[in-house]
């Protein structure tokens, strides 16, 4: 197989995506400013100004625009949903990104011509399930959950025609994406109905004598000594006690990072790697994206030479989440 | 309203398993889910032993429905599935969309299980089209979007009514990871905790329950002083969710509160549970929260 491996760069705003195309993203993803999508952070994403802004962007640069309606519609607002499909064809967006079977039912119907990918949120770890959706609504393409091994993500790969797109770097999932309700549970907002985890609205930060502490809901996720980096509180990367021992119980705050699999990705005919980060900076995207291109670039020209370049690291420890790296469950000891 | 013993989510040692449906085979449920939904590594019962306890407890007069697993990773998760799908005799629930597919090819009617996210009345239609003939909402379905989903002629709607809330699935297993333990080389240790390991925040308060790769909530779900509500949202089927102790009791008293019993005795089931109470998803809020004076 050909290596294929578009680099796919996060675009929570206009200068964002300006970022992600001058430094060589072959796609940028975004969402609108609702719960249609799983970035649904104040003052981030794009409206009905910004989005064709981004898209001619991108367009006069020969890159593509995708587009991430990838929460659960609900009961009585199920329109919002559809009116986003209406907008993405309208506005010439490449393909929409959507997890839920009804919404991709309607997309599939109203718009034969635009291009479906199904969101990482559709939790489609097999190729049975994959094959479901494609026989089903025609998907082109499959974004797998950061759950399979490598070994597993080729065997899926070997019995579908959908493109796969591995998720290569930034926050990392534990959990399999669109079955954690974790969010919910403590907080009553979750990423399939909201689009949001662990909401900042519920997030409290106070100093104590014991130390810096971070409370979701009430909830206490970690407690931090003076002079200890203190991460954003998300739910399943905080402290806590199992039979008397405290420690990471889910995972510890760190970033996935996948740039040493290049070549295998690239032997597996992967068609694209998604950096995650809709709700970080543009000089973040600009970074990240810079060096996935250059690591990319060196894959293709000569996959048997390659080698992970330590400035890439440096650049990429500048800016991650705990300045901690993993292979997630692409490295099958990590589960 | 019918009651139904939901699939066992834990892991038991082969004895304790025969033991509690044997029990069950006795118990007014009327619907047993069966098989592993967590973890393909745990194998005290193999397919075959499910198989056998379906048989069995089809002939106690139960509705048996095999349970398929949940997060579906290697090409023996699926062989496995396939089995169940074709198993020719028993109900499945699916619990997958690559499940979904293979029951439609076969045309097999299924339960649409609770991880295929239906939350809205286009994906709910598309799932009755394809052979679903009863649905379990997404456990954080609030009351409000359950009265307001359109559910198909033909379709029954079962509620998780009682049970530590099964919230998320992973790749990583957490009950190997507190041992220091890789998955692939867990010994088994889900054995030693047949309701789960407790998590506690840092000041020691319950906040989730660490199930192998599965993790749920610390409080028990408890949706038994609300079956009039229940009732009047159209849910036909209550799931109990088992746990290792008095599990008869907790089915008495659903039972006996469906048979018109005054709503204390759903007070009276403390007792047999293994942490607090919580409701809060039913009323739309945090799903830690237990608020009867709503």
């Amino acid at each position: 197989m050909s290596a294929r491996l578009d680099l796919v760069c996060p675009a929570g705003s206009l200068p964002a995506l300006k970022a992600a195309v001058d430094h060589g993203a072959d796609a940028v993803y975004l969402g609108f400013k609702d719960n249609t999508n799983a970035r649904n952070f104040g003052g981030l994403n794009f409206d009905d100004r910004s989005l064709p802004e981004g898209v001619a962007y991108a367009h006069a640069r020969g890159r593509k625009v995708l587009l991430a309606l990838n929460t659960y519609p609900q009961p009585g607002a199920v329109e919002r949903w559809q009116r986003a499909v209406d907008r993405a064809a309208e506005f010439g967006l490449d393909a929409v990104i959507l997890a839920d079977p009804g919404l991709m039912a309607y997309a599939a119907k109203t718009h034969p011509e635009l291009r479906l990918h199904l969101s990482v949120q559709g939790s489609a770890t097999s190729y049975e399930a994959i094959n479901f959706y494609r026989e089903r609504f025609g998907i082109q393409r499959a974004v797998l959950p950061r759950v399979l091994s490598l070994a597993q993500v080729e065997a899926v790969a070997q019995h579908t025609e959908v493109e796969l797109e591995l998720f290569g770097f930034g926050g990392l999932c534990v959990m399999v994406e669109g079955r954690c309700l974790l969010s919910s549970y403590a907080t009553g907002d979750s990423p399939n109905t909201c689009g949001v985890c662990s909401p900042a609205h519920a997030v409290r930060w106070q100093q104590t004598p014991k130390g810096l502490e971070s409370r979701l809901n009430g909830v206490l996720l970690d407690r931090y000594a003076d002079g200890e980096k203190a991460g954003y509180p998300t739910l399943c990367k905080g402290r806590f006690e199992v039979q008397g021992e405290t420690y990471y119980a889910l995972e510890e705050p760190t970033s996935l990072n996948t740039l040493e699999l290049l070549p295998e990705m690239a032997r597996l005919g992967i068609a694209a790697v998604k950096i995650e980060g809709r709700q970080r900076s543009p000089a973040y995207v600009a970074q990240v994206t810079q060096v996935w291109r250059a690591a990319i670039d060196a894959v293709k020209r000569a996959a048997q030479d390659y080698q992970v370049m330590p400035a890439w690291h440096q650049q990429l420890d500048k800016v991650s989440e705990g300045s901690m790296h993993t292979l997630g469950a692409y490295y099958r000891p990590w589960k | 309203m019918k009651l139904s013993l939901g699939p066992l989510l834990y892991y038991w040692s082969r004895d304790d398993v025969f033991a509690f449906y044997e029990a069950a085979a006795a118990w007014p449920v009327d619907v047993v889910y069966l098989g592993e939904t967590v973890c393909s590594r745990r194998h005290t019962l193999r397919l075959p032993d499910w198989f056998d306890l379906a048989d069995k407890l089809a002939a106690a007069g139960k509705e048996v429905v095999l349970a398929s697993q949940a997060l579906i990773e290697s090409e023996s998760d699926l062989k496995a599935l396939r089995k169940i799908a074709g198993n020719g005799k028993h109900g499945v629930e699916a619990n997958d969309f690559g499940a979904v597919r293979l029951l439609h090819e076969q045309g097999v009617p299924f339960v649409a299980g609770p991880t295929l996210n239906a939350y809205n009345p286009d994906t709910l239609a598309l799932l009755h089209e394809l052979g679903a003939r009863r649905w379990v909402p997404p456990v954080e379905m609030p009351e409000q979007m359950l009265r307001a989903m359109p559910v198909p002629a033909g379709m029954a709607t079962e509620l998780f009514a009682y049970g530590r809330l099964p919230l998320a699935f992973s790749a990583r297993c957490f009950t190997a990871r507190h041992y220091n333990l890789q998955k692939d080389d867990c010994r088994f240790k889900c054995l030693d905790h047949p309701d789960g390991l407790d998590l506690r925040s840092r000041e020691g308060e319950p906040f989730l329950t660490l199930n192998g790769i599965q993790t749920q909530s610390a409080k028990v779900y408890n949706l038994a002083p609300r079956i009039d509500a229940l009732r009047a949202a159209g849910v036909a089927v209550l799931r109990l969710s088992p746990q290792s102790r008095h599990m008869d009791k907790v089915v008495e008293s659903f039972r006996s509160l469906l048979d018109g019993a005054a709503t204390d005795a759903a007070q009276a089931m403390a007792r047999y549970m293994p942490a607090e109470a919580c409701d809060g998803y039913w009323l739309g809020r945090p799903g830690l929260e237990h608020r009867p004076d709503l």
